[in-house]
Formats: C-alpha cells, structure tokens, sequence
C-alpha cells in the first residue's frame, strides 16, 4: 500500500495541502489521536510526501516543497506546450473564417 | 507564523488572436485539432479528442481502434467565458476512477479586444495527485520516469 492509500493519512496529507500545521492542531481536526496522527506523520515523512521543522516546542509539518514544485512544474510545461497548440489552431480557424 | 501554503496549482496564459467566443469554441468543440497527440491514456493511437460542450459532459479520447478512454468530466461550461474539466488522469497517464484523486483544471476566456483574448488556465488541487507523486518519486532516474518525462516535455515545448 503507499503511503497515501490509507484515508486517515490522505486525510492528513490534505489537511496540510492548506496550510503548514503542527502535530497538536492536526489531532484537534481529526477523529485520531494525537500519538496516531504523530506515527502517520511518520510514514508520509519517510515517503518524501511532507517535510518537518522545529518551532519552538512545536513540530510544524507542510508538504515537501520541492515535491509540490515538481508536480507544478510538470503542469505547467505541458499546459505551456498544448496551449502553444491551442493558439495556432485558434488563430487559423480565424484566417480560414475570414477567407470563406 | 512565516511559512505559507504549498501553491499546489499550476498555471499557463496565452495570448490569443482571435474572439473570445471563437477562443472558447477552438478550446471546447475543438479540442481535437490541437490537443498534443501522444497525449492520450487510451491504449490505441489517439484518432479523436471530445469534450461534450456542456456541464456533465465527458472529456475523452477515441483511439484508431475506436475505443474510448474517459480522462475528464465538465464540470463547469459557461460559453464564452469559462470552463472548469476535472482531470481524471494518474500522472502515470492511466485513468483516475476515484474522484477524491482527480485534479481539475479552470480555463478562463479574456477578451481584451474584440479580436484577441487572453486565456488565463489554472489546474489546481495538484496534491490531490499524491499518491502519483510518490510513484513519481521512486521512477526517477529511469529513462521512462518522472525526469524523462520533463525532458520529453521540455523538447516538445522546444520545437
């Protein structure tokens, strides 16, 4: 199973897709305790999913910057490319319209 | 607290030389004159692209074979200005059936005179694709994973 195919995790994972939280205002969101949160924490940790940082005596967890930069990257270089397609093709059938 | 929300929405804007009605029709009713062709989940050549023009409508491929392969749902349609399309896609390019893990993409048609339009798109709730990032992950350094398949995009937006 991968790291996101248990719901309490993808739950967790989207819950910080809005934003940085810690350990303590995850738990307070979910029907889960604050020790089960921490060990599902643990796994999307060790599967690159999300990133964790110190704040005082909190553990704030966001998700992997670097992760998310390549989703976005791969995205935008296809949308780029098929929109480059999508502007041709509208601005022929322009030419063609006019001519007919 | 400094830190902020991972963006988790791509976006892309073209400038286009024509109406906005024409615009929305090339994208929507059009789509198959210019949407990449080794773009396709279907298992067979793409022969067709469809999007049905209207909210509910199906987004799919017809292959030469004549199979059909689902890749999205209309969910929005409001002819000239603007359509939301889910994308029910895997990043391993396979079909997406659980909808919780589909993305969607907003396409926003612009006019900024009466013979160019600005089309502003927005495909957003990427992390919604996480379990395909993972695998993303593990298939880097292979020649058919994640990084081959930037560098395939980046020599198709090169020519």
């Amino acid at each position: 199973m991968t790291a996101l195919g248990d719901p309490t995790r993808r739950a967790i994972f989207e819950h910080l897709a809005a934003g940085p939280l810690s350990v303590g205002a995850l738990a307070d969101g979910m029907p889960v305790s604050r020790p089960a949160v921490s060990q599902h924490l643990k796994v999307l940790k060790d599967a690159g999913l999300v990133i964790d940082r110190q704040a005082g005596n909190r553990r704030i967890y966001s998700l992997d910057p670097d992760g998310v930069a390549e989703l976005r990257a791969y995205f935008e270089r296809f949308w780029t490319h098929a929109l480059g397609a999508f502007k041709q093709a509208a601005e022929e059938r322009n030419g063609h319209e006019e001519v007919s | 607290m400094t830190t902020q929300a991972a963006d988790t929405t791509a976006r892309a804007t073209v400038l286009v030389d024509a109406p906005q009605e024409r615009a929305f029709t090339v994208f929507t009713d059009g789509i198959d004159t210019w949407w990449p062709r080794e773009h396709t989940i279907g298992e067979a050549e793409l022969k067709e692209m469809v999007l049905e023009p209207r909210a509910g409508g199906r987004a799919y491929g017809i292959g030469v074979d004549g199979s059909e392969s689902d890749w999205g749902r209309v969910l929005e349609f409001d002819r000239p200005n603007r359509i939301v399309v889910s994308w029910d896609i895997t990043l391993g390019w396979k079909h997406e059936l659980d909808h919780a893990k589909a993305s969607e993409f907003e396409v926003r048609f612009i006019p900024e005179t009466a013979d160019r339009t600005r089309v502003e798109l927005e495909h957003r709730h990427l992390e919604r694709h996480g379990d395909g990032w993972e695998a993303m992950r593990d298939a880097v350094g292979s020649p058919n994973g994640w990084r081959g398949g930037l560098e395939m995009f980046a020599r198709a937006a090169a020519t």
